[in-house]
């Protein structure tokens, strides 16, 4: 096992599905506040590199990379955004270390989402103009579809997909970051409006907003700053078409693709037997399933069982999403990775609290960019 | 510091033009496909895709970085989209840079794409969003506006006059009229031309001003083993250095780049370089506007302090002279699609150093060359350094 970088410390803000008291940067500020804090370094003398992970359209201000220094006290710093999901950024501190350019690098990603009015308007604005802008149909309208064609080809019924908001939203009553725990009754799910059929809109995470700041540092000073570093032993990411009618819409290579290049790195084999939890995509309900088949955890023909069987629950042989996901936690756009990312550290470390699972030593964390992109990114961390 | 090395092996890019038929897709293909045939590799030896684009208004989509994954070669393959502003097309090259050294990748594909015609009826409109929503948007500036007073700056301090400035415009443009895919190139320019175009905003004038422009640049890294077997001048990046500074940028002092200066240094330690001076041979700093060629030579420490304009009076900045800068013909003459414009500094050096820059060949077998871009509300600096 490879174990040149490690995570020295975390920070969070929120999350909640308004925050009409704090800015962005108050939040980011808070988070990396409590970071720095836990990793017992201070940003202006130790680190020496920043990555944040941001969208334009969605912060409302173009060339959004001017405002992301001054709440993380990394002004006159080297600095620089990653347009991609936090994992993207946590990938990218990791490259940096590893290259040896900086030795402690801090990750920021954050989402103000209650300030987006029209989500779903700005996300036409990512469909090609050609092709698919003119139909003008909502984002949501692709998940219906690529639902449709999983459990056309896996057998699975929406049902399997109930069961997977009823697991992840009760977790999340466990977990105190998250804003939408709820201890539903299935026939209360499956009754939920329509928005694509058969997705329902129970099965679609709610916004929320928060701020994540994480901080990495090069093996030889991971242990002078923390007591229980956790380990970044494989990384992997990954896209694949970005034309809607190139996709394999019954699968989802560009998952698997990351995850063979993070298993590689990290010498798994097997990854069912290795992997002690799982916090996955699961912006939509039926993406737990389809993402638990392309990370190599659950053959197709197995799901329906796993979900049935209690496997999946905190209490199963292979917890996924005990934080209660993304549909417990709210969709944090571009923060929704480091949201499950700080689930597996607190697991890893054993601060879990409520949602502790017994003594876990590989935790798999993998997020997905959210409609209409196909872009995933896959952590695997460990302690030793 | 013991690091990975790694070397530029090809690069191509598309012509610079005012409003391109082509979509920003077929553009970065372009860029891409050049690039490759440059190497005589195909995709399936590139084992990522590194993207620089500036902001997404430009092109008119959300998540431009996805938009342009497939013709950038990302089908199925690692895929990040780094962004700095401006300076992200220097910057997109020590992404590659820090994928190959992190030694996950072989070889490494980036690419540097912006189309800022689709923008209607002005790209300029695009910047009124970038500014402070509740103490600058207001003022409904802009960046010709905001560069003015950096100018104003710069030529008060240290009593500048707007004809000495213009010596850079007419420089890089009578240097550009060499270059096979400049929009602005133009052989007989002469500094009456520049002090006599529009005023846009005082003492910016339209000739001190690159132009809007659609383009895109693509270059081909590989880790040493690799570069070795592709060919046989591999150019290694030596240094990279880059550098943020606060987003109050009014509390700046406008008339010296202080984060340029660090990102200059850090890039120079990198590479061992302690009289920059003497030891680089080649400059292409970021010259979206005249003054800021001069700026920016500054905060590079290959000048004194409002000193720059020496080496345009004196001819050290002409292809033949002591410190050849732009020959590519820069910001100003080639075109400024804003990350594929800093790219196509760096592929500049690529060709400068490999002996392949035809007519714009600096004599004497230049050893090592630096570019530099900027960006932001006059606040991000990022320099790579180059060397055979």
């Amino acid at each position: 096992m490879e174990k040149e970088v490690a995570i020295v410390g975390i920070g969070w803000e929120g999350f909640q599905p308004t925050s009409a008291h704090y800015s962005y940067k108050e939040m980011i500020y808070q988070a990396a506040k409590k970071a720095y804090h836990d990793a017992n370094v201070d940003p202006r003398k130790d680190i020496q590199s920043f990555v944040t992970v941001a969208e334009d359209f969605i912060e409302g201000t173009s060339i959004f990379d001017e405002y992301t220094p001054d709440q993380l006290g990394a002004a006159l710093k080297p600095m620089h955004t990653i347009t991609g999901d936090g994992l993207h950024g946590l990938i990218t501190a990791y490259l940096m270390i590893r290259s040896g350019i900086c030795q402690i690098a801090a990750v920021e990603a954050h989402s103000k989402a209650s300030n987006v009015k029209t989500l779903p308007h700005i996300t036409h604005y990512a469909l090609d103009p050609f092709l698919n802008r003119p139909f003008e149909f909502h984002p949501d309208f692709i998940a219906g579809l690529e639902m449709t064609r999983f459990l056309h080809e896996s057998h699975l019924t929406p049902e399997d997909c109930a069961l997977v908001v009823h697991k992840n939203r009760r977790n999340a009553l466990d977990n105190p970051l998250a804003p939408y725990g709820c201890d539903y009754r299935l026939s209360e799910i499956q009754e939920s409006r329509p928005v694509a059929y058969p997705l329902l809109e129970s099965h679609i995470a709610q916004p929320a907003d928060g701020a994540i700041v994480i901080v990495l540092a090069k093996r030889e000073i991971a242990a002078s700053l923390s007591s229980k570093p956790v380990w970044v032993i494989g990384v992997g990411w990954c896209n694949d078409a970005y034309s809607l009618e190139y996709r394999d819409w019954g699968d989802l290579p560009y998952v698997t693709k990351a995850a063979q290049m993070a298993y590689r790195q990290a010498q798994i084999q097997t990854p069912s037997k290795i992997i002690d939890f799982a916090e996955i995509d699961d912006l939509y309900a039926y993406r737990e399933l389809m993402s638990l088949t392309a990370l190599g955890l659950v053959p197709k023909s197995d799901l329906s069982d796993a979900i049935r069987s209690g496997k999946l629950y905190p209490r199963g042989d292979l917890p996924v999403n005990v934080s209660g996901g993304s549909l417990g936690m709210g969709n944090l756009l571009e923060a929704n990775g480091c949201a499950k990312l700080i689930e597996a550290v607190l697991q890893l470390r054993g601060e879990a609290g409520k949602s502790q699972i017994p003594n876990p030593q590989i935790g798999l964390v993998q997020s997905w960019r959210g409609i209409p992109t196909t872009s995933a990114a896959v952590v695997i961390l460990a302690v030793s | 510091m013991n690091l990975r090395k790694v070397a530029v092996v090809g690069a191509g890019m598309t012509q610079f033009v005012r409003r391109a038929k082509e979509t920003p897709q077929e553009m970065a293909f372009k860029a891409v496909r050049a690039a490759l045939d440059s190497c005589e590799l195909t995709l399936k030896d590139i084992d990522a895709v590194c993207l620089g684009t500036a902001p997404d208004s430009f092109d008119g989509f959300h998540m431009n970085g996805e938009i342009l994954s497939q013709a950038a070669g990302a089908f199925r393959k690692p895929y990040m989209r780094s962004f700095v502003g401006g300076g992200t097309g220097v910057f997109v090259p020590i992404q590659g840079w820090y994928h190959v050294a992190s030694g996950l990748f072989d070889v490494v594909l980036v690419v540097a794409e912006e189309k800022m015609s689709s923008y209607y009826p002005h790209a300029q409109a695009a910047f009124l969003t970038i500014f402070d929503h509740t103490i600058e948007r207001p003022l409904k500036p802009n960046l010709l506006w905001i560069f003015a007073l950096e100018m104003n700056r710069y030529m008060t301090t240290y009593g500048l006059s707007k004809a000495d400035i213009a010596r850079v415009s007419v420089l890089h443009k009578r240097n550009a009229a060499d270059h096979p895919c400049a929009l602005l190139g133009d052989a007989t320019i002469t500094v009456e031309d520049v002090l006599q175009s529009e005023t846009l905003a005082w003492p910016v004038q339209r000739l001190d001003v690159s132009p809007v422009s659609d383009g895109a640049v693509a270059l081909v890294l590989a880790a040493e083993h690799v570069a070795r077997r592709i060919t046989d001048k591999p150019v290694w990046i030596e240094g990279v250095g880059w550098c943020l500074d606060t987003a109050y940028w009014t509390n700046r002092d406008l008339a010296y780049p202080r984060y340029v200066e660090i990102a200059a240094k850090m890039a120079y330690e990198m590479a061992g370089i302690k009289e920059p001076r003497k030891e680089i041979h080649i400059a292409e700093p970021y010259d979206p506007f005249d003054y800021k060629a001069l700026h920016h030579l500054e905060g590079l420490q290959l000048a004194e302090r409002g000193k720059a304009i020496e080496l345009y009076l004196n001819g050290d900045a002409e292809r033949t002279g002591n410190l050849p800068i732009c020959p590519s013909g820069g910001l100003l003459g080639v075109g400024n699609p804003i990350s594929a414009a800093g790219l196509m500094k760096v592929a500049e050096l690529f060709w400068q150093l490999r002996g392949e820059a035809g007519k714009r060949q600096v004599p004497g077998n230049p050893r090592r060359g630096l570019a530099q871009a900027w960006g932001d509300l006059m606040q991000v600096g990022t320099v790579i350094i180059l060397g055979r």
